[in-house]
């Protein structure tokens, strides 16, 4: 694995092993000392041209960490804003001696054209490309999926390792605007690669045209989603600006009638199924305030995966890759 | 050799771009070449005319003799749909290189379209135009004007000032932008009628395009493109046919590529329409599926479609409900394209590579005879332009505009060996049959060998 564009760039073994390492980062996180002294002298820069503090905190951590040097370049101040190419800046990061590149853009496609248009030549870190992939929210996900769920403690105590197991036999339900969702397409690759079954549930205006061919079902009703029992439920936040100017759906309302999870909606679900968001919530628009906090919530969680998940990634990219070449 | 008809009535245009050289030009013998692909026939040339057309026919004293055995004899091409950028964006093309462009690629005239800042809305802006293609002298250019003020799909421009100034425009269309207004739409087919013009669509609707990046279906969802769905176009197209219908006006689609809208114009055919269809080398033979890897030289409007897209146009094209290929040449600066696919520019080279692809994907395949040819990038685009100069017989008498082909040559597409400024083309790297082997402007060479004889 030289950059993590997509969820494309893996294959199952891959992606197990990411995991694996995830979970090894999380034991490192409950040290007294959680610093690793892995990637002392290798500069990440993240770059993000679209705002996102969550998620670039999230790898700032991940990044320092692991004892590396982290460069913050966002759009907001910085030439970018002032019409500065992606071309131009791949190439001013290179002369600066960035060691990897981590990147949120709103363009489809920006950490693939970074990866392989020649215009800098370190390992890529997808950190979202407009309504393409995030790769590692897929992969914090199936992580915190895989931690609840996997192998045979699903209805038993929650014990043992789970290194190498996927997420096999599991059913997600993941519901909203699949549309402009990187992170639903990322998970319903992710998740069926790991061999999960995916439901997807969204108002037809909110599912692709094309979508048909994806590796999972498609719904309109949430509650015939719940009826189906499923292991987990991940709520996709709804942009509120795509109501008006697209007009996909009516109204707020009738959106949280039909998609919203409800405390009572909720209430159907297995007992051992969990609630997962990649955040931010709207609460009260797709998941009541209720269900986020209550006892099925795993939210909180998924934001604490994604420091170790992220560590993965790097560790894979920068240290793994070193070790390989020398 | 006396004037034919057809060269008295040739457009100022030609006359000026061509006449100059036409007594210098030494006789010419085209020796055992195929016209039309057809029974091997030799053509002489002499006065910027053809003289004969026949088996054996023996040189004249200092005459140049081309050995054209193998090579297939046309009609000099016609490209309907050619952005030439000048005024305004010459770093990505002028009239001369795309001159240059057009004739390496065996046109011996290109239409201009009206896209250019400021838009050749004008008498003046198409004189302009016009002109620089007289100088450049490498092919008739016969600039399209503008069917509405500045492109903006508000009120008509002067068509009739264009249509009588010096470049006789009888070609309108806002091509880039689709005259998306109805009632525009079908006040611009009403109004061309009286110097017998013909609006050229740019069938896209906006409002079902907004933000449009490429073709939408399986790829688009996947790789989450914005998409730009066939029925954008199909249903302008089915909206312009009835008007057309309606008012009784001609009307010319320009690159179709969907399979519905091949089904539409079939179907308006059928009525009797007067409608007249183009589709690109691109929508011949490339699909969404290049857009894979957001390599942005294969983002163009109208997109890229899918292999039955693909497969129906090959059909239509054959079976004639689509009249003619069109190139929709658009070059642009590496700067447009080597960016994020969202931000860069819509288009592709196309005037260098068109007879290549078309002969890969109709000829080889044994779906259009080289005849066919002739009239689909010939005779008919020369036809719905009223351009009565080009797309003639190879015929004693007429205007020896011709092209020489060699189809048994293939060679990789490379496209810093291209006279266009622009880089842009989606088959570099691809592997291309035929060779320009001689193109003749009125009898004066332009290219020899696929190399362009300066003048």
């Amino acid at each position: 694995m030289k950059h993590l564009t997509g969820i494309g760039d893996l294959d199952r073994a891959s992606a197990i092993e990411l995991l694996d390492t995830s979970t090894r980062m999380v034991a490192t996180q409950e040290r007294q000392m959680r610093k690793l002294p892995t990637l002392v002298g290798t500069t990440v820069v993240n770059l993000f041209m679209e705002d996102s503090t969550r998620t670039r905190i999230s790898f700032e951590a991940a990044a320092k960490r692991l004892s590396a040097d982290v460069i913050n370049f966002s759009a907001k101040g910085s030439s970018i804003s002032k019409g500065e190419s992606l071309k131009d800046t791949a190439l001013t990061l290179r002369a600066m001696g960035a060691d990897a590149v981590v990147v949120r853009a709103p363009a489809s496609g920006a950490a693939h054209k970074l990866a392989h248009s020649g215009w800098i030549d370190v390992p890529i870190v997808n950190a979202g490309d407009g309504t393409h992939q995030h790769p590692t929210q897929a992969l914090l996900d199936s992580f915190t999926l895989r931690r609840h769920l996997g192998g045979e403690q699903r209805d038993g105590e929650r014990a043992g390792s789970v290194d190498g197991q996927g997420l096999d036999g599991l059913h997600v339900v993941i519901v909203g605007d699949i549309m402009h969702s990187r992170v639903a397409r990322s998970n319903v690759q992710l998740m069926t690669l790991l061999g999960a079954r995916v439901t997807l549930v969204a108002p037809p205006s909110l599912v692709p045209v094309g979508a048909d061919v994806w590796p999972c079902d498609v719904l309109y009703d949430l509650d015939e989603a719940i009826a189906l029992a499923p292991d987990a439920v991940m709520m996709l936040r709804v942009q509120r600006e795509r109501m008006l100017g697209g007009g996909y759906f009516p109204s707020a309302a009738e959106y949280t009638r039909r998609l919203q999870l409800t405390q009572e909606r909720a209430d159907r679900l297995p007992a051992h199924a969990i609630v997962m968001h990649p955040g931010p919530m709207n609460r009260g628009f797709e998941i009541a305030g209720g269900v986020a906090d209550g006892p099925r919530s795993v939210i909180v969680e998924q934001v604490a995966a994604g420091v170790s998940v992220r560590m993965a990634v790097l560790f894979h990219l920068l240290a793994s890759n070193a070790r390989e070449e020398s | 050799m006396t004037p034919t008809t057809a060269s008295t009535t040739a457009s100022a245009a030609d006359a000026a771009a061509t006449g100059a050289d036409r007594a210098a030009a030494p006789a010419l013998l085209i020796r055992g070449g195929r016209p039309y692909g057809e029974d091997v026939a030799d053509v002489l040339v002499e006065d910027g005319t053809i003289s004969a057309v026949g088996p054996d026919l023996s040189a004249p004293e200092g005459a140049e003799i081309v050995d054209a055995e193998g090579c297939i004899v046309l009609p000099g091409l016609v490209d309907l749909h050619t952005h030439l950028r000048e005024p305004g964006g010459e770093e990505a093309e002028t009239v001369e290189t795309g001159t240059r462009a057009a004739a390496r690629g065996g046109f011996t005239a290109v239409h201009a379209m009206a896209n250019t800042t400021p838009v050749a809305d004008t008498a003046g802006v198409v004189e302009q135009v016009l002109q620089r293609g007289e100088d450049a002298a490498w092919c008739a250019v016969h600039p399209i004007g503008a069917v509405t003020v500045g492109l903006g799909g508000e009120r008509l421009a002067e068509l009739d000032a264009m249509a009588g100034s010096r470049a006789r425009v009888r070609v309108f269309s806002d091509d880039g932008k689709c005259v998306s207004d109805p009632v525009l739409m079908r006040r611009a087919l009403e109004y061309v009628k009286t110097f017998d013009g013909v609006i050229a669509q740019h069938a896209q609707d906006p409002r079902l395009t907004e933000g449009a990046q490429m073709h939408e279906g399986r790829v688009s969802a996947e790789i989450g493109l914005t998409g730009w769905p066939s029925v954008a176009e199909e249903s302008i197209i089915a909206r312009d046919v009835l008007l057309a219908e309606h008012v009784g006006s001609r009307l010319h689609v320009c690159h179709l590529s969907t399979a519905g809208s091949v089904e539409i114009v079939r179907w308006a055919k059928q009525r009797g329409v007067d409608v007249t269809a183009e589709v690109t080398p691109h929508h011949l033979l490339l699909t969404d599926e290049e857009a894979r890897g957001y390599d942005a030289v294969y983002k163009v409007n109208p997109p890229l479609r899918t292999r039955a897209d693909v497969e129906a146009v090959r059909e239509g094209l054959a079976d004639g409900t689509i009249d003619i290929v069109a190139t929709d040449h658009a070059p642009h600066p590496a700067d447009a394209k080597d960016r994020e696919w969202d931000t860069a520019a819509f288009g592709m080279t196309g005037l260098e590579t068109a007879l290549g692809i078309v002969q890969q994907t109709m000829v080889d395949t044994g779906t259009l005879t080289w005849r066919d040819v002739a009239r689909v990038l010939s005779e008919t685009p020369a036809r719905i332009a009223r351009d009565l100069d080009q797309g003639r017989p190879l015929a004693a008498g007429e205007v020896a505009h011709v092209l020489v082909w060699d189809p048994r040559p293939a060679a990789e597409v490379d496209p810093e060996e291209h006279a266009s400024r622009g880089r842009n083309s989606p088959v570099a790297g691809r592997t291309l049959p035929g060779r320009n082997r001689l193109t003749l402007l009125a009898g004066r060479p332009t290219v020899r060998d696929s190399r362009l004889a300066e003048h």
